[in-house]
């Protein structure tokens, strides 16, 4: 399928699947196996300019925008999701910032971020603050010019490896959900460490753990927006953020496919390549249907973003949880396509079928985006009734 | 500091096929390259850039096509690209192709002239050092790794069969590098749209007030009489059985033709 990329469009994709073959496909196996961050990747992609992908440019990025985004995330994914990972949750940790920010936090924080010298992380989850991320119990307490954190955030990707972080927190509980804030916390502040850092069942190469806050004091200039906007931020973040799940998703069915087919043409049974089985032929067939579908809708809810749409929850929302439904099934059937090699660590299959899982539940399970949907379709029926 | 390398265009690949009629290199479909030796010359000339800082000028001799290598240096980094470009030049042996890149480093002047050990395709390793020559400046080939860079001097390890040595010269100084040297880096997005605008500085032998008679085919004391691929000896032989009946066998052949 032509989606009538631009120039510059297809030279970022063409950069990502480079580093994507060159620099991911020869170690992602052996960064899954030790569940190592990838450093010297993450050191390529900066020196390649992929962080700066969507900063604008008078921040030191190249002003694109999520459509870019979406296709170095696609490609990165059909190498490895572990790395797409740590990559695009460094998106999600800008956002705040890039959406909500000062010019005086854009100018001290972005130029850093578009470079990729300093990686960001989003702090929202708790242990009792999932899905219902209104419950969350980590508090922002003002005393004179500060702000003074206490609590813990659970499972934030790239923790312990980024530099800069993005954290909602209680500042005013009686308000509820509007009593919540945005804040800048960086590395090093006091009060602020790391604690376990997770054992996962994918994504391995991504760093996972806990962000624990004891009496961290961060000013009153690292507040993002106004007082009480916290929750309205994380909500708009994860608007923009889930169209590149959706990548993520057409990306990591993309290179399940392209193995299975591979497999399918070289592997003999009953004396001829596999592909020539009907049974066989169906599977990928209902593939290669599902993929260009997912990857047409993402484009297309991309491209609906870069438009300047002012809401776009149930689009990104639809966006993120098809595609990540059919990367779940996609993987699982290429897996099989595959049979005995397809479940061995000697194939990239298991690995993918593995890291695939995560996509319905992180940035908001599939479950609660199909809430977010049906939700925004009642409040349309009831406009249009 | 200024830094130029010089770099070739090559065919991309490593088994040369050669037409049996008329002797002369397949090209139709293969895709030109950077000689992979050079990728590691123009990263060295690089990572000088970004520790010391420095201005790297990537220099090629050839037809207009060899411009695309030219941008592909510049999406790497590297700050300008000249290309020696003249009929003139055509049919240049390695004695008239480092004449012509010597007078074009010594008109754009520089601290460090780079090149890549050998280009895959000719396999000489002889531009180089004879740009060198021609300069009349120190050279130091097969470097394997840039210990200590000043205004004046550098310092490095020079790769031998067995360990390496370690050479110190004054600046200006020409070296020849190896692939153990580093790894060169991918194009970044900013170089790739840089490379796409950037104007590519041509220089003919009129530029260079060069004597045509130093220049491309006169000028060169080597002339190609014939290239060929070798002959395949197809009459092999393939011992098998065991390790002690394939050396009894190997012997009596060995024996059987005379070899011992």
């Amino acid at each position: 399928m032509d989606y009538f990329l631009t120039e510059d469009q297809e030279m970022i994709r063409d950069t990502a699947r480079e580093i994507a073959q060159e620099r991911i496909v020869p170690v992602r196996a052996e960064l899954d196996e030790k569940e190592e961050f990838p450093t010297e990747i993450i050191k390529v992609l900066a020196q390649s300019d992929m962080f700066g992908l969507f900063i604008p440019e008078e921040y030191g990025g190249l002003g694109k925008g999520a459509l870019e985004l979406c296709l170095a995330v696609e490609e990165l994914s059909r190498a490895c999701l572990g790395v797409s990972t740590s990559y695009a949750a460094n998106a999600l940790g800008t956002y705040p910032i890039l959406l909500f920010g000062t010019e005086e936090q854009k100018k001290k924080y972005l130029p850093d971020i578009a470079s990729g010298k300093r990686l960001v992380a989003f702090g929202l989850t708790e242990a009792n603050a999932g899905s219902d991320a209104a419950g969350i119990q980590t508090t922002a307490t003002q005393s004179g010019t500060e702000y003074v954190l206490n609590g813990t955030k659970q499972w934030i990707t790239n923790g312990g490896e980024a530099e800069i972080y993005t954290v909602i927190a209680m500042a005013d509980r009686s308000r509820g959900a509007r009593g919540a804030n945005a804040v800048i916390v960086e590395k090093g502040t006091p009060g602020f460490t790391f604690g376990k850092k997770e054992k996962k069942m994918g994504i391995r190469a991504s760093a996972t753990c806990e962000l624990v806050f004891d009496n961290c004091r961060v000013p009153r200039q690292n507040v993002l927006g106004r007082d009480g906007m916290g929750f309205i931020i994380a909500m708009k973040t994860l608007d923009q953020s889930r169209t590149g799940v959706g990548a993520q998703g057409v990306g990591v069915a993309q290179g399940a496919f392209e193995e299975a087919c591979k497999f399918a043409r070289t592997r003999v049974q009953f004396e001829k390549p596999i592909i020539g089985f009907q049974a066989i032929q169906h599977m990928l067939a209902d593939m290669a249907i599902q993929i260009e579908a997912a990857r047409s809708l993402v484009y297309s809810v991309a491209r609906y973003v870069d438009s300047g749409a002012k809401d776009i929850t149930k689009a990104s929302a639809m966006a993120k949880t098809f595609a990540t439904d059919v990367a779940m099934k996609v993987t699982t059937d290429a897996l099989q396509v595959m049979g005995g090699s397809g479940y061995m660590r000697d194939y990239p299959l298991e690995k993918m079928m593995r890291d695939a899982k995560i996509l319905q539940i992180y940035e908001g399970t599939n479950q609660i985006q199909r809430n977010v949907i049906c939700q925004a379709l009642i409040k349309e029926l009831s406009r249009n009734k | 500091m200024k830094i130029i390398v010089c770099i070739k265009q090559v065919p991309d690949t490593a088994e040369v096929r050669i037409n049996p009629q008329t002797n002369t290199l397949i090209r139709d479909g293969v895709p030109s390259i950077i000689n992979p030796y050079d990728t590691h010359a123009i990263e060295a000339a690089l990572a000088i850039k970004d520790v010391h800082g420095a201005d790297v000028t990537v220099l090629t001799m050839g037809p207009p096509q060899a411009e695309a290598a030219l941008r592909e240096a510049v999406a790497m980094g590297a700050d300008d690209a000249v290309l020696l470009t003249d009929r003139a030049f055509a049919g240049s042996d390695t004695w008239a192709t480092a004449f012509t890149l010597a007078a074009a480093i010594k008109f754009l002047g520089c601290d460090i002239a780079l090149c890549g050990k050998q280009a895959i395709d000719g396999d000489t390793a002889q531009v180089g050092p004879a740009i060198a020559e021609f300069m009349d400046i120190p050279h130091i080939s097969y470097i394997s790794k840039i210990e200590a860079v000043s205004a004046d001097a550098i310092t490095v390890c020079r790769l031998m069969d067995e360990g390496y040595d370690v050479v110190q010269a004054p600046l200006p100084v020409l070296l020849t590098v190896v692939k153990e040297l580093n790894r060169p880096r991918m194009a970044s997005l900013k170089g790739k749209m840089r490379a796409k605008k950037i104007e590519i500085r041509k220089l003919t032998s009129l530029d260079l007030s060069l004597d045509k008679n130093n220049l491309g085919l006169e000028g060169s004391p080597t002339q190609v009489k014939n290239i060929f691929a070798p002959e395949i000896k197809k009459d092999r032989i393939v011992i098998g059985g065991t390790a002690e009946e394939q050396t009894d066998e190997l012997i009596s052949i060995l024996k059987a033709v005379k070899c011992l």
